[in-house]
């Protein structure tokens, strides 16, 4: 739980690291916001998670999910929000997790992720670096790595899923107005996903 | 950036105390931001919600008031509100009749609305939910998020508004709300790219000579970039896309709407261009407007809505109306 949450943490830290470079992938294809609304977002979860403790990882991922909802707002908030409600939802009301729950819970995020948004691989979204990341992670866990191990799987997965959204036609989104024009930028949302990644292999192995 | 500001952070927040010094027949909750009717909803009437990223302004803030919307929530610049704003908005407004969430076809607008709707019912109100998409110039939907909602949602906001003043049920003015986000179609060009306070700088360049064609209303680049054109050019990428796109002809309400950099003078002059193609094209303009309803910040650049209009539509559009943004008969 404490690795859990210095995940959070970490994941605040790199979004206000790279919030202008998110900005800038967003300004491209999209609507310029993404890297202040997921900064606003993550300053309100750790303000949260400074302010009270929570009992369990259920408890706790519920107020990080409701709480990205209720403050980043566009797209991001609700898929993001709906991650980790479904993430805490699926590790349940414990104080840890093994690699394979955590696998699990992160599986059951992304699965929250595409009941919300309808975003299949290749749609140029989060999702394509988050499906690689999570498949890569259970690859990992099978062959009998630790969580570590996994963390740095997923992230290296998720670096191939975000630069693969390069040459992609977007298809849902806001990016998925520009048609063609959309190919041959950085999808900001796979970025920010990455970071999360990042966030988690970082705190696994601290 | 040059702009009004004080703080890029506190622009919405500001701009809605701004909002509740200027007209004091509204209620401005700061805390959730959102811009109700001064009076609360009569009983048994249906009420009207809306709600969307700022920076669009008159839309929606400016549209509510007798004959209009009972409530709209204001998300960041060109970002939706969130779920518990819209909850919020709802549950105050409800006077027993249900609630309309009217929302513009944005991924992100949608996801939230939707998330709000569900809450709303497990709390016993009954919401129904008109998504409008009436811009041409997203192409092939099935390949995208869809057609944005632009234009036809002012339309859609005064004559679903004027409907339920006059004691429509929620299934009849559902019904409405569908047949007109059907029957509207709209287009836009940008001169200029537009600056979102928060990042300071504009969202694209767009060189002296060159003109993006079929735009939104956020700032975000158009279908393409074309050689700037004459006025009488510009018109007909407006309104072919259009007359192309359904069958328009008969009586119509059009609106010319400026995106919020666009000086009126040059809006009046492309109206004087639109309205003769429009005319050609067997448009009967029934109604019009010419001016700054549906905003993208300082954005150079206008956007041509035709709506068809039969008696019903015009007669609630020829209904009172009160509201900062649009005010007749009153």
């Amino acid at each position: 739980m404490e690795q859990l949450t210095d995940w959070l943490r970490r994941f605040r830290l790199l979004v206000d690291e790279h919030q202008t470079e998110l900005t800038e992938l967003d300004s491209v294809i999209g609507d310029a916001d993404h890297g202040a609304n997921m900064a606003r977002g993550m300053a309100a979860v750790v303000a949260k998670l400074d302010a009270e403790s929570s009992a369990n990882i259920a408890e706790l991922f519920k107020t990080v999910g409701m709480t990205l909802v209720t403050s980043v707002g566009g797209a991001s908030g609700p898929l993001y929000g709906t991650f980790f409600l479904r993430f805490g939802m699926s590790a349940g009301p414990v104080p840890a997790l093994d690699p394979g729950a955590l696998g699990a819970a992160l599986r059951a995020g992304l699965d929250g992720i595409v009941a919300r948004g309808k975003a299949e691989l290749g749609d140029k979204t989060m999702f394509d670096a988050l499906a690689p990341a999570v498949d890569a992670w259970d690859e990992s866990v099978t062959g009998g790595g630790s969580a570590a191990d996994a963390s740095v799987a997923a992230l290296a997965a998720a670096e191939g899923g975000r630069d693969a959204t390069i040459p992609l036609v977007a298809r849902k989104g806001r990016a998925s107005y520009l048609g063609e024009r959309s190919a041959g930028h950085l999808d900001p949302g796979a970025a920010s996903s990455t970071l999360l990644l990042s966030a988690l292999a970082d705190s696994l192995r601290a | 950036m040059k702009k009004f500001i004080n703080d890029p952070g506190n622009v919405l927040a500001e701009a809605l105390s701004g909002v509740a010094a200027a007209h004091p027949d509204l209620r401005v909750d700061p805390v959730n931001r959102i811009i109700y009717r001064g009076e609360p909803t009569r009983q048994g009437k249906v009420a009207l919600i809306s709600g969307g990223g700022s920076g669009h302004e008159p839309l929606h803030g400016g549209f509510v008031g007798p004959g209009m919307l009972d409530a709209a929530c204001a998300g960041e610049v060109f970002t939706s509100p969130t779920p518990d704003q819209m909850l919020e908005a709802t549950k105050v407004v409800d006077a027993g009749a249900g609630v309309l969430h009217i929302v513009k076809n944005y991924t992100g607008d949608v996801l939230n609305f939707e998330m709000a709707a569900e809450l709303a019912e497990a709390e016993g109100v009954r919401v129904a939910s008109v998504v409008v998409n009436d811009d041409v110039a997203v192409e092939d939907s099935t390949w995208t998020a869809g057609r944005r909602g632009v234009g036809t949602t002012v339309l859609l906001e005064k004559i679903v508004g004027a409907a339920a003043e006059e004691g429509y049920d929620l299934d009849a003015v559902v019904a409405l709300a569908q047949r007109i986000n059907a029957a509207g179609r709209s287009m836009g060009v940008a001169l200029t790219s537009c600056t979102v306070p928060a990042a300071g700088k504009p969202t694209f360049d767009l060189p002296e000579d060159e003109m993006e064609v079929g735009v939104g209303i956020h700032g975000e680049p158009g279908r393409h970039r074309v050689p700037l054109a004459s006025a009488k050019e510009i018109a007909a990428m407006l309104v072919d896309p259009i007359v192309n796109d359904f069958d328009a002809g008969g009586p119509a309400i059009v609106m010319l709407n400026g995106l919020g950099g666009t000086p009126i003078i040059e809006l009046y002059l492309m109206y004087g261009e639109v309205a003769p193609l429009l005319e050609a094209a067997g448009v009967t303009i029934e109604r019009c407007l010419v001016g700054n309803y549906i905003t993208s910040l300082d954005m150079a650049g206008c956007s041509l809505t035709v709506l068809k209009a039969d008696d019903e539509l015009l007669r609630l559009w020829d209904a009172p109306v009160r509201t900062s943004g649009l005010r007749w008969g009153v």
